[in-house]
């Protein structure tokens, strides 16, 4: 079974986001980008797959600006086969959205035939949770979100998902759509044998117009900010001041 | 001309600043509290280290290493000299002067020693012989086919876990135009040897839990068959193998100042007074500027001169340069950090009064500053007759 994995390149989770003097966006410009860390787990399960022998290849592909190569070649240092980039924009500052990137994604899988298709739930970046949901719908195959667990057996998966106030699990039908959430696994690291190996192993730049879709955005960002400063604590010196105070906040 | 990192290189770094932040990072404090590794902890390390094919990455892939150019290799201990000392000496960067190892001593030290089953320590250094180093008065004398030892090396690094040592010792004086000269061999010794003693040593203010050891040798007999490279040729091996050690302090150097930088940006950044972010104080903000500038400077340093070693070029001056400026960069930027955080800067709830002890040895070991400087104005004057 071949397993595809889309992974995005996108600001380094250890990065402090600064919004743009303008309000459009945050600064990306000589900021460090990582791989999504949902879109790690999910090549890091996909690599269990392989591992236990319940895949045989593992396709990454990437959509975005041409730099998402080295988002890729992590992938294939992590240990998946193959990669396509999929160049979709010139500025490091355009976003491409869900639907876009749900639709060229939908187009691969056309071509790779895979047996399944595991995505991070959401990129940190926008937050969107919802391109997987949408690739599963253009598909028209099964979708188990926010998995933390994933078991492989013959033409099923059986995903426990991380749902409200516990777990529920679900049995889907292959070829399926799963999205990783945190606790599904530990990635591993990049071993230096496999860094070394990762120039070698091929990477096929595509464009979005090679799978005609139309990336230019539908969706109009109005305004961003920084989040609220957090307002200082105050220290209270006994227990009546606490119950006033708490009362004056309208806490009880 | 280029000074960009390749992917590969790029991902080399990530990885080890990943390792390092999420399995050293998370140990330190423990370490600097009780001044010691645990063993069990420090194997766990080597483990993990070895299954992602970073142990002795340092060795040619011949001798089954991961083949790293001086470069690639830098960015490696540059990484490392974010975390402790003390835990990543379980990262393992066996000495490279054991691809001296001929015959025999290859299955004996070197392979296992690339694999992580043998670790090694190096021992020149005497109470009596610092930087003078042919002032060793630790000496072998010949008996029968054999040698006998005796003598004693003080401030060796890393000999708690060692399984074996390479020992530098006089082998004997040569009459020369300039006065006697001693001759030095180069050999290996294993723990347990009859009349080779290993002992605590002193407590340091820099690295806790990366402990110096004092070695003693009493009628140590040893065969021909531990001498590593030449009898009498000690101080070829040395210079050719430990000639590119000073570049690992110079990066170790540029790691943990940039760690200790991130600190002192952010604090800066926080930090307010006379209701403002000290940041927006000129004293702050410039202290910040010159700060990253001899960053900058002394990691192109540091990197220019492994390139150099890469190509086959002269470079002795460059990695002179290279230790002696980032060593005193550092001492420079972990003071800075240290005033910028005012008394908190002094208290062990921040790394930063551990970062500015630490940085003190720098200056010191692998060639104290003054022997750089020696080195570094020899190359320049000695073509002048001068
Ligand atoms: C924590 C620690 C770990 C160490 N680990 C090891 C180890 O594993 N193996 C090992 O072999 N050694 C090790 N060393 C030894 C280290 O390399 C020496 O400390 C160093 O070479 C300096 O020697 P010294 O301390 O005897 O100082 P000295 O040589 O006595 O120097 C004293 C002062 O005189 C100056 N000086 C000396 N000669 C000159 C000159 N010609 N011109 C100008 N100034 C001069 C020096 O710069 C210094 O300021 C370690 C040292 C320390 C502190």
């Amino acid at each position: 079974m071949k397993v595809l994995v889309p992974v995005k390149r996108v600001i380094d989770y250890n990065v402090k986001v600064r919004v743009k003097a303008d309000g459009t966006g945050v600064d990306l410009a000589n900021v460090k980008m990582s791989m999504n860390p949902f879109d790690e787990i999910a090549v890091e399960e996909a690599i269990r797959l392989k591992e236990a022998g319940k895949a045989d290849e593992i396709v990454v592909v990437s959509i975005g600006v041409k730099q998402a190569q080295e988002t890729l070649r992590t992938a294939l240092a992590m240990g998946a086969d193959r990669a396509i980039l999929v160049t979709a924009a010139d500025d490091v500052h355009t976003d491409i959205e869900p639907l876009a990137v749900a639709k060229i994604l939908a187009a691969v899988a056309k071509e790779e035939n895979p047996g399944l298709i595991i995505a991070g739930k959401q990129a940190i970046d926008n937050d969107m949770n919802a391109t997987g949901q949408m690739l599963a719908a253009l598909l028209g195959w099964s979708q188990a979100t926010f998995a933390s667990e994933v078991a492989v057996d013959g033409d099923t998966a059986t995903v426990t998902r991380e749902v409200d106030g516990g777990l529920q699990t679900v049995k889907v039908k292959m070829p399926a759509v799963i999205t990783a959430d945190l606790r599904l696994n530990e990635p591993r690291y990049a071993s230096l044998p496999n860094i070394m190996k990762a120039k070698k192993k091929p990477l096929d730049e595509k464009t979005a117009a090679d799978y005609g879709v139309d990336v230019s955005p539908r969706l109009t960002v109005v305004k961003t900010s920084e989040p609220p400063v957090r307002q200082a604590g105050i220290k209270v010196g006994s227990v009546d001041e606490l119950v006033s105070k708490l009362k004056e906040a309208g806490a009880l | 001309m280029h000074f960009g990192l390749s992917e590969e290189q790029d991902m080399i770094v990530n990885t080890v600043r990943a390792f390092v932040e999420n399995e050293i990072y998370p140990h330190e404090a423990m370490v600097e509290r009780t001044g010691q590794v645990p063993l069990e902890l420090g194997l766990e390390i080597k483990q993990k280290v070895i299954d992602l094919g970073f142990y002795a990455c340092n060795f040619p892939e011949e001798v089954g290493g991961a083949g790293l150019s001086h470069l690639d290799f830098t960015l490696v201990e540059r990484e490392l000299g974010r975390g402790s000392m003390a835990l990543t000496h379980f990262f393992g960067r066996p000495q490279n002067i054991l691809m001296a190892c001929e015959g025999e001593q290859k299955e004996k030290y070197l392979l296992p020693a690339v694999r992580g089953e043998k670790m090694d320590a190096l021992a020149m250094t005497e109470p009596d012989a610092g930087s003078d180093v042919r002032g060793m008065k630790c000496q072998a004398q010949r008996d029968g086919g054999d040698w006998v030892i005796n003598g004693s090396k003080h401030f060796i690094s890393g000999a708690e876990h060692a399984d074996f040592f390479i020992v530098f010792v006089a082998t004997g004086v040569d009459d020369t135009p300039k006065g006697p000269k001693k001759r030095i061999t180069c050999f290996l010794v294993d723990r347990g040897t009859p009349g080779f003693e290993v002992r605590e040593g002193y407590t340091s203010v820099s690295h806790r839990g990366y402990k110096n050891y004092i070695l003693y040798f009493d009628n140590c007999r040893l065969p021909d068959a531990q001498v590593l490279g030449e009898v009498d040729g000690g101080f070829a091996v040395m210079n050719e193998w430990l000639y590119a050690t000073r570049l690992t302090v110079a990066a170790f150097c540029v790691g943990r100042a940039r760690r200790c930088f991130d600190h002192a940006l952010s604090y800066a950044a926080e930090r307010k007074q006379f209701g403002q972010q000290i940041a927006k104080f000129q004293g702050i903000s410039f202290q910040i500027a010159d700060m990253i500038t001899e960053i900058d400077a002394a990691d192109w340093l540091t990197l220019s001169g492994a390139w150099r070693l890469d190509q086959g070029m002269e470079a002795n001056r460059e990695i002179a340069s290279a230790k002696l400026y980032a060593s005193e960069m550092l001492a420079r930027v972990t003071d800075a950090t240290l005033q910028i955080h005012g008394g908190m800067g002094l208290m062990d709830d921040f790394p930063i009064e551990r970062f500015w002890r630490d940085a003190r040895v720098e200056r010191i070991w692998d060639g104290t500053s003054e022997i750089q400087r020696h080195i570094i104005s020899r190359d320049l004057f000695r073509p002048l007759g001068a």
